[in-house]
């Protein structure tokens, strides 16, 4: 235990190291998936303004960058890692990859929160003269939000566990300093301190997230 | 006034040939008349239903409602169009999320009104129309299906348009439900003149509510009768299909006074 009070200064920082990741990747991840998601719904084949052929290429991407191990994808993309924050060590440089990997990741989340909702909403606002932007605004966000909320919990638990893999680019965080110190060190104590903080953290994020959800369900 | 002339519809299928949903049909609709369209499933009459607010374009022919030429619009012109008639449907199809007063605002927000109190103001007045002004913060969750399709013909008549279409509104229904959503339809076609067509496979809707009905089979339309003849004792329609769904509206006498007592 006195080697956990030693470690603490570090373990706070790996803990905020963390807290960065996905407070970087994960609001990004939504704020850039989400319009991906939602094309991906109107452009679909049978969709609400079918466009086949750009469809497949952007859905082509999307399975491209979901297909690749994660650990693979950081080190393939570091020459853009570069261009984007100039390094490719460090938290930062961490934060691209996961940012890169959340957003398709994210984006089929949605896509299928929306495909779920069923057409008969969108087709009577259809009937009501609504623009396409008003039925997105309007109808399949408001409909779609419970679900939505809870694709941005499993998408943050996952890139919790994720973000674990960026001490290889010498990212930090909760899940490295446990690989760290119980892996390479052997010091089981302070890695189970380090476990028991991510599930922590894990349970917080799932709870909180699906209490979110419900609130906003108003299907009853 | 509604119009169709020569309407055919047909649905590309990979592979296959087209699916002809509807075939040459033509017909007119009086203002402020209560139209029926019969037929079984897969006859064609939503199609031919979903053509007058070219939900579906129709292949060839003319649609024209109250004097436009919905046909030859481009997509922003249908949409402007489009706030003109109101549609209802047999699943309701409300926003589950949105309260019932959101819903019926819904409409207005369409058609362009921004000023959020007016909406309001407008959304109960449509709300009144149908009985249905306790309901106003509600969640669809929380209503019957008869006050989800009152609260869908609210959400119809807030832009107050001059046509109302009506797919299958009474399908999800009890009997007495239907009854009374029957009657807020006949209400709204007497108070407000607005043209009511309703597409239905139940004869009984067609006795209590239409001033007119066509039979549809197989894409065309087949007949069409003043449904008053189908009140003398001595009617019989010249289909087959028209007698059929005649002796069924007779025999399957669920709710039929009840919905009588709405015209």
């Amino acid at each position: 235990m006195e080697r956990v009070v030693e470690l603490l200064p570090e373990l706070t920082e790996a803990m905020l190291q963390t807290f960065a990741m996905i407070g970087v990747a994960i609001p990004l991840a939504v704020l850039l998936g989400t319009p991906v998601g939602i094309w991906l719904f109107i452009h679909a084949p049978g969709g609400i303004a079918p466009l086949p052929k750009t469809h497949a290429v952007v859905s082509g991407i999307v399975n491209t960058i979901r297909s690749f191990p994660f650990l693979i994808l950081l080190i393939a993309i570091i020459p853009f890692t570069r261009l984007l924050v100039g390094t490719t060590v460090g938290t930062a440089a961490a934060i691209v990859p996961l940012t890169i990997n959340a957003i398709p990741y994210f984006a089929r989340l949605v896509e299928q929160n929306i495909t779920q909702l069923g057409t008969g909403a969108v087709e009577a606002s259809r009937a009501m003269g609504a623009t396409r932007g008003q039925i997105i605004r309007n109808v399949l966000l408001v409909d779609a939000k419970p679900a939505i909320i809870g694709s941005i919990t499993i998408t943050t638990v996952s890139f919790i566990s994720y973000s674990a893999m960026v001490g290889l680019v010498g990212g930090g965080g909760i899940g490295d300093f446990a690989i760290r110190y119980g892996y390479y060190r052997y010091e089981t104590d302070v890695m189970l301190v380090a476990i028991v903080l991510m599930v922590l953290l894990v349970t917080l994020v799932q709870w909180s997230g699906t209490r979110v959800a419900r609130l906003t369900d108003k299907r009853v | 006034m509604i119009s169709l002339r020569n309407v055919t519809t047909a649905f590309a299928a990979r592979g296959k040939d087209p699916v002809i949903a509807v075939e040459d049909v033509s017909l007119e609709i009086p203002q402020g008349s209560i139209q029926g369209i019969i037929g079984f499933s897969g006859a064609g009459k939503s199609t031919l239903l979903r053509n007058i607010n070219l939900l579906e374009r129709p292949t060839v022919g003319e649609v024209e409602v109250a004097g436009i030429e919905l046909t030859s619009l481009d997509d922003e012109e249908l949409r402007q169009a489009r706030h003109q008639i109101g549609m209802i449907f047999q699943g309701f199809n409300l926003v589950n999320n949105l309260t019932v007063l959101q819903n019926v605002e819904l409409s207005l927000k369409f058609a362009g009104e921004r000023n959020r109190s007016v909406r309001q103001v407008r959304a109960a007045e449509a709300l009144e129309i149908v009985d249905i002004t306790e309901k106003a913060t509600s969640y669809p969750a929380q209503l019957s299906g008869g006050q989800k399709q009152r609260v869908a013909i609210a959400r119809a008549l807030a832009t107050r348009p001059e046509v109302l279409l009506c797919d299958e509104p009474t399908s999800a229904l009890d009997p007495f439900t239907t009854a009374t959503v029957l009657q807020y339809l006949a209400d709204v076609n007497r108070d407000l003149g607005i043209t009511v067509v309703i597409v239905t496979h139940e004869m009984e809707v067609i006795k209590a509510l239409a001033d007119d009905v066509a039979v549809m089979e197989g894409g065309r339309l087949v007949e069409k009768f003043p449904s008053a003849d189908l009140h003398r004792e001595d009617f019989t329609p010249e289909t087959s299909i028209g007698r059929y769904l005649m002796s069924e509206g007779i025999s399957v006498d669920r709710g039929l006074s009840a919905a009588g007592g709405a015209r």
